[in-house]
C-alpha cells in the first residue's frame, strides 16, 4: 500500500493506455510520457505496462506502508526519499514508514512513479489508465488526493537492488542520435504532412517555419498552441473520422491543437499534420508556455527512430535482468 | 548510430478525392485514414462495414476506427513501405462489397421538451414547422447506427429526416447534459457525457447506454437500429 501524502491536482494513475477501444468511443489516455514508464517499471522488476503514477503537478509525496522498490523516471529533477535526494531513473528500495516527495522539475513536464508490483487497482476495459473524461479506470476514475492509499501488486523483485540503486541511462542520453536536442530553447517535433495539408497556401510553409507556443489552455487532452493563425485556402465540410494522438487539427481560429494521450477518438478539423508516434513522449514532457517547431519527416526516418527506441527499451530489460540475477545470486 | 534522413524529402502523393476514387492520408506515421467518396449515405458505411471486417483481420493491424464513410487503420508499427499500405487499403476498398450488418433494435425512451430541450425552438424556426411536427417527424423516423466515436458509446445516428436538419453550433453549449437527445448536421445521438457540446439539444433520454465495467461496455454497436419512443412531451 501506498498513501499519498501531498498532491496538486490531475496527478493520475496511467499505465501504457487502453487500447483497442476507440471502435466504441473510448480515448486511449495513458502516460504522456509512456517511454518513462516502460523504463520505470523494468527498472523495478515489473511487466513494462504496470499501471504508474504520473505527476504533472508538484510537489508531490506519497508513504510506503511496506518495504518497497520504486523507481522515477521521466522529467528531469531529483526525487527525495526521507529528504534524502536520489537520482532520477534509478530503482532503489523504500522502507515502510518513508517517504518520496517530488519538486517542480527543472525544465520537464512529467514525471513517474514506479513500484514493485504495479499499483493494483482494478483493470478496466484491459487497461489501469485514468479516463477523467469518462470517470473510469485509475483511482476510481478521478486525480489522486491526499489521503488516497493504493494498494501494490506483488512483487517477487524486493531482495534485487542494491543500496546504492540500480540505474540506467535515460532515454535523453541513451539515444541522443535519434532524438534531435532543442535548437535555441525550441524543442523540435517531427511530423508529417496530414490529409488537409495541400489546403493550407505555400506547402504548409507558415505551420513548418514558425514556433509555436504551448499555450495554457493545454492539457493531457490537447495542446493548444499560440502564434500566427494559419488558414486553408478554401473551407471544407469534413465528416467525422477516427484520429490518434499527434493529428494536429487547425480549428477556424487558426491556431493548430495537438491531440494528446486523453485524444478524443473522433475528429473533423482539418489535419494539418501528424506528431510521428515516437516523438509524442518528447511533446509529453513540454511544458505550457515552451516553444515548439514542427520539422517533416518521413516514415522511413519515424521507423528509424522507433527501431532504435525498441532496441533501448530491449537493452535495458536484458541488462536490469541480468544485473538482478547476478545480485540475487550473491545473495 | 542512426542517420536523420532528409526531413525535406518528396511527399507522398496524396491519393487525389475525386468521385470515383477513395482518399488515403495518414496521421503519424502508423495511422491511415481511408475516406469514401461520394454521398454521406448508407450505401457508402455498409462497404466501410465491410473494409472494417477486411482490416481488422491483417495481422499488422493494431486497432481500427471506422468512422462516417470512413476508416481509420493504426498499424503496430511504422510500415517499411507506406506506399504498399496505401495500396492494399484502396485494393480492399475497391474489393469491398455492400454488407448489411445485423444488428439489434434500441428503442430509447425520449422526454421530448421540457428543460434539456435547449435548442428546440431555434429548430422549429429554421425548420419553419411546429414543436409538435419536430417531435413528430424526429420520433417516428428508423435510424441506423452508423458508427461509435466522439465520446464513450456515443453512436452516430443516420436517418435523419431533412426537414428537421439543423448545422452543429458554431460556439458550443458549455454545459449539455448527458442524456440530451440531439442533432447535429444530417444526424442524430444522446450525449453520453455532460461537457461541451455543440449538437443541439431536442429532449432527454435517461437510457444508460454505457457500463465501463460491462464485457461489452457500449450497448450500441454499428449497424443497430433506433427508434426513439416518446415517453413525455412537455410542449
Amino acid at each position: 500500500m501506498i498513501e499519498i501524502v501531498e498532491t496538486g491536482p490531475f496527478n493520475t494513475v496511467q499505465d501504457l493506455g487502453r487500447q483497442g477501444y476507440r471502435d466504441i468511443g473510448v480515448s486511449a489516455s495513458g502516460a504522456m510520457d509512456p517511454l518513462a514508464v516502460r523504463i520505470g517499471n523494468l527498472l523495478v522488476g515489473n511487466d513494462e505496462g504496470a499501471a504508474a503514477i504520473e505527476v504533472q503537478t508538484f510537489p508531490f509525496g506519497l508513504r510506503f506502508d511496506r518495504r518497497t522498490i520504486f523507481a522515477v523516471t521521466g522529467a528531469d529533477g531529483a526525487p527525495a526519499l526521507d529528504g534524502v535526494e536520489l537520482l532520477s531513473w534509478c530503482a532503489y528500495t523504500a522502507e515502510a514508514g518513508q517517504v518520496l516527495e517530488l519538486r517542480h522539475p527543472p525544465s520537464l513536464a512529467r514525471a513517474y512513479v514506479s513500484v514493485g508490483g504495479g499499483l493494483d487497482v482494478p483493470a478496466v476495459m484491459g487497461s489501469r489508465s485514468t479516463s477523467l473524461r469518462g470517470g473510469f479506470g485509475g483511482n476510481a476514475g478521478r486525480p489522486l488526493v491526499k489521503g488516497d492509499r493504493i494498494a501494490l501488486g506483488d512483487s517477487a523483485d524486493i531482495v534485487a537492488v542494491p543500496a546504492s540503486g540500480l540505474a540506467v541511462v535515460e532515454p535523453v542520453v541513451a539515444l541522443r542520435d535519434v532524438f534531435p536536442d532543442f535548437v535555441d530553447g525550441t524543442l523540435p517535433v517531427r511530423a508529417l504532412p496530414g490529409g488537409e495539408h495541400a489546403l493550407f497556401p505555400d506547402d504548409g510553409d507558415a505551420f513548418w517555419s514558425q514556433t509555436w507556443k504551448i499555450s495554457s489552455r493545454s492539457d493531457r487532452t490537447g495542446y493548444r498552441l499560440s502564434g500566427e493563425p494559419i488558414k486553408p485556402t478554401t473551407s471544407i465540410e469534413m465528416r467525422s473520422h477516427g484520429v490518434v494522438p499527434g493529428v494536429i487539427q487547425v480549428p477556424p481560429g487558426g491556431e493548430p491543437i495537438v491531440q494528446m494521450s486523453d485524444a478524443n477518438t473522433a475528429g473533423g478539423y482539418p489535419k494539418i499534420a501528424g506528431v510521428i508516434e515516437c516523438d509524442l513522449w518528447r511533446l509529453g514532457q513540454a511544458r505550457i508556455g515552451s516553444r515548439i517547431r514542427f520539422v517533416r519527416s518521413t516514415h522511413a526516418e519515424a521507423r528509424a527512430v522507433e527501431q532504435a527506441v525498441a532496441r533501448y527499451v530491449e537493452d535495458v530489460r536484458n541488462t536490469s535482468a541480468m544485473v538482478k540475477r547476478a545480485l540475487r545470486a550473491m545473495a | 548510430m542512426i542517420a536523420i534522413l532528409n526531413s525535406h524529402g518528396p511527399l507522398r502523393e496524396i491519393v487525389p478525392a475525386t468521385r470515383s476514387l477513395a482518399r488515403v492520408s495518414s496521421i503519424g506515421a502508423r495511422a491511415f485514414l481511408l475516406e469514401a467518396p461520394g454521398e454521406f449515405d448508407l450505401a457508402a458505411q455498409r462497404r466501410i462495414w465491410a473494409l472494417s471486417q477486411t482490416v481488422r483481420g491483417w495481422t499488422d493491424i493494431s486497432e481500427i476506427v471506422p468512422g462516417m464513410t470512413n476508416l481509420l487503420a493504426i498499424f503496430r508499427e511504422t510500415p517499411e513501405d507506406p506506399e504498399s499500405v496505401v495500396a492494399r487499403l484502396l485494393e480492399a476498398w475497391d474489393d469491398a462489397r455492400s454488407i448489411d450488418l445485423v444488428g439489434k433494435t434500441i428503442e430509447v425512451p425520449v422526454h421530448y421538451g421540457g428543460e434539456h430541450a435547449i435548442d428546440l425552438p431555434a429548430l422549429c424556426d429554421l425548420a419553419g414547422l411546429g414543436d409538435r411536427e419536430v417531435v413528430r417527424i424526429h420520433h417516428e423516423a428508423t435510424y441506423r447506427v452508423f458508427a461509435l466515436g466522439s465520446a464513450p458509446g456515443f453512436g452516430y445516428l443516420h436517418g435523419l429526416d431533412p426537414r428537421i436538419y439543423m448545422p452543429r453550433k458554431t460556439v458550443p453549449s458549455l454545459k449539455m447534459a448527458k442524456g440530451c437527445v440531439t442533432i447535429g448536421g444530417m444526424q442524430t445521438g444522446v450525449a453520453m457525457l455532460t461537457g461541451p457540446n455543440g449538437w443541439n439539444s431536442i429532449g432527454f433520454a435517461e437510457l444508460q447506454m454505457f457500463d465501463p465495467m460491462s464485457s461489452t461496455p457500449a450497448m450500441m454497436a454499428p449497424g443497430d437500429t433506433v427508434r426513439f419512443v416518446p415517453a413525455w412531451i412537455e410542449l
